[in-house]
């Protein structure tokens, strides 16, 4: 099987994937007690009203037509070209189209989540390997138990002392926001603001939005790299016990070679799919990071809506979400090909 | 060693290519120290073969990765010498053993299957090793290099880069080979090198290794727990029981005049074609638990031969003939000690 057939199978098979996730969270908003009407009003409502309110968002057909409404909308393909978004239906809380919603917020998540893979990974695989390296040592314990405590400390903990730590006691770095306020942000192209501001050639922008981004990615990237951690050193532990890298020490190779060439690289494939795994509960602790941070990102989103019963605009993050995990998991499939050649065909 | 002057010459060329003296190899696990290696003495001219006979657990392989330093942890080498070219490698820092390694001692593991790298190219294992060793060599020459060493093994030289998982197991064996005689080393280690390939895959990958020998005038250290092959193929054996060298002769005087009760068992346990009423018997028991092994002679629980000295003291390694050494009491109790 080639690589573009088996590229696209795995989109085919997420298309299921999705839709099961869909009418997962449709069916379950509608089970939580509270609805969008009566939130819509803070107080109470003229019952006429509401009624009519009822029937402008559609509330007032059976279940199943909301659904295959839902289901109308969202593979609407002049809908999509129109508005270069598809139509998740209007948010019920303020009428606004949840497509633009979703995607103008999905950026802020994407560069958090990209940033915190980046120190997680940058300091969880060598701190894996060099407790591999020194096993049953002092150091090992260190790091195992530093692993321990940074997985088991909860974000909106961590976060807060890093956001009292640095910015209110040391005052080096925001607390909260993807750029100071006074700062207009640089023009949409990639829609991550690090990314977007170098396009652009402006530094000041890339300097303040980077250190919007250190607190909240560091708060994210240090809890997930005691899994990489771990990780790394239970699957370089079982490596380096493997004959060809006693056969390659055998052989007088240097070190450096030995650990990185043959004991990291074969670790390598499963701490790859933990990375795609990862990325799933990542999202989950963007959504505690985003609302320590004041992150305007797709997490939050989805915690101020849940208070209003926003269901369209909650159905369209998720899909957004799952959309987002499939993404990454078939380009860690495509990257363990890449790996390891007995996967090539 | 630097007192070389020219009328020592004669001397120094006689110089053995190995020296191991009183080399002892401990295992210390959390339950308790096994002795893996105990007191093991020999020594290996250039371009002699030696055999390394016993049952799985008697200590060859430890004794064959102590030569090149690499026992396993939490194995250390608790006491003795090693001597190559008249150089102990006990002592010597980790990153002058790694020259060492595959220029002057090279390793032939047992299971072909797992001892390349999956995920580098054949090419790329000989590249690196060439250039590891050799820093001037380049990346093209040394390509070539290992074209002529894949041609040399029968390998067509065009699969040079293919990844290991495309090659059968003889022809993994092979390669193995050809990465352990690429820098032309003074002394090879085979450890069980046939073991995990079918029969007659066997016999050629020995032939392979007596031809490479042979013209590349290296030493052999054959291990392997088939005493048939190494009597087959090999000028000196060591025949090694629960960590102990019990028995050193010539591979003829071994083979006619067995001397331990071990290695006599040994020998009746192999199948001679030439002999149709021949009775095949097996050694009784099992090799023992090297935490809490027996006292006096480690073999007496399965020997015939028990006598009352046996279960008390441990017997000493005489000699009962020329290059004929021997650890067993039958041959008088205290004996001549070796040299």
């Amino acid at each position: 099987m080639g690589l573009r057939s088996y590229v696209i199978t795995r989109v085919l098979l997420t298309i299921p994937t999705l839709l099961l996730l869909l009418t997962m969270v449709f069916l379950v908003m509608r089970v939580l007690p509270g609805d969008p009407v009566s939130l819509h009003f803070e107080k109470k409502a003229d019952p006429l009203q509401m009624e009519q309110m009822r029937h402008l968002l559609g509330m007032d057909k059976p279940l199943w037509a909301q659904y295959f409404d839902y289901i109308a909308g969202l593979v609407d393909v002049n809908y999509f070209s129109a508005h270069g978004y598809p139509n998740l239906g209007k948010s019920m809380q303020s009428f606004e189209e949840v497509g633009g919603q979703v995607f103008s917020a999905f950026p802020a998540t994407l560069e958090l989540a990209i940033y915190s893979m980046i120190i997680a990974s940058a300091l969880g695989i060598p701190l894996g390997v060099i407790a591999s390296k020194s096993y049953n040592s002092v150091l090992d314990h260190l790091i195992r138990g530093f692993g321990t405590v940074t997985y088991a400390v909860p974000v909106f903990f961590l976060g807060v002392i890093l956001q009292l730590i640095f910015g209110v006691y040391l005052h080096w770095l925001p607390t909260g926001l993807r750029i100071n306020p006074s700062v207009v942000p640089p023009p949409t192209i990639t829609g991550l603001y690090t990314v977007d501001s170098l396009l652009q050639g402006n530094f000041v922008k890339f300097f303040e939005s980077s250190k919007a981004l250190i607190l909240p990615s560091l708060t994210l990237g240090l809890i997930l790299s005691g899994i990489f951690i771990r990780l790394t050193r239970t699957n370089m532990l079982e490596t380096l016990r493997l004959d060809f890298v006693t056969a390659a020490r055998a052989r007088g190779l240097k070190d450096s070679t030995v650990t990185y060439g043959y004991a990291l690289r074969n670790a390598f494939l499963p701490i790859l799919t933990m990375v795609g795994l990862q990325f799933a509960m990542l999202l989950g602790g963007a959504i505690l990071t985003e609302t320590t941070f004041s992150w305007p990102g797709l997490g939050r989103y989805i915690v101020q809506r849940i208070n209003f019963r926003d269901y369209t605009a909650i159905q369209g993050a998720v899909v957004m979400f799952g959309l987002f995990v499939a993404l990454v998991s078939l380009i860690v499939d495509i990257l363990y090909a890449y790996v390891d050649p007995r996967i090539r065909m | 060693m630097n007192c070389s002057t020219p009328s020592f010459r004669g001397e120094i060329a006689k110089l053995p290519l190995l020296e191991i003296d009183s080399l002892a190899v401990d295992y210390r696990t959390s339950r308790g120290t096994v002795h893996a290696v105990n007191d093991v003495s020999f020594f290996l001219e250039k371009g002699e073969t030696l055999g390394l006979a016993g049952e799985s657990g008697s200590g060859k392989s430890t004794l064959g990765l102590s030569i090149i330093r690499l026992v396993p942890y939490p194995g250390v080498i608790g006491g003795g010498q090693i001597k190559i070219d008249g150089r102990d490698i006990v002592a010597l820092p980790e990153h002058e053993m790694q020259t060492f390694r595959g220029t002057k001692v090279a390793y032939v593991f047992q299971d072909p299957m797992i001892s390349l790298n999956p995920v580098k190219k054949i090419g790329a294992h000989f590249v690196e090793l060439i250039r590891t060793h050799e820093p001037n060599v380049s990346k093209k020459e040394a390509f070539e290099r290992a074209k002529t060493v894949l041609k040399n093994l029968g390998i067509q030289p065009e699969r040079i880069n293919d990844y290991p998982h495309q090659f059968s197991g003889g022809m993994r064996q092979r390669i193995m080979i050809g990465l352990a005689i690429a820098l032309n080393p003074d002394l090879v280690i085979a450890d069980e090198p046939t073991t995990a390939l079918d029969v007659i895959v066997q016999a050629k990958i020995l032939d392979l290794l007596e031809s490479l020998r042979k013209a590349y005038q290296m030493a052999l250290i054959l291990i392997s727990h088939d005493l048939s092959i190494i009597l087959e193929r090999c000028d000196k054996i060591i025949v090694m029981y629960a960590g102990h060298m019990v028995e050193y002769a010539d591979g003829t005087e071994l083979h006619g005049r067995p001397a331990h009760p071990y290695t006599q068992k040994l020998l009746q346990s192999i199948p001679n074609i030439e002999l149709s009423d021949q009775k095949l018997t097996a050694i009784p028991g099992s090799p023992p638990d090297m935490l809490n092994p027996p006292n006096g002679c480690r073999f007496w629980p399965r020997c015939s031969c028990t006598m009352e000295i046996c279960r008390v003291k441990e017997p000493l390694l005489i000699s009962i003939g020329r290059n004929h050494l021997v650890k067993c009491f039958l041959y008088g109790e205290k004996g001549v000690q070796s040299e």
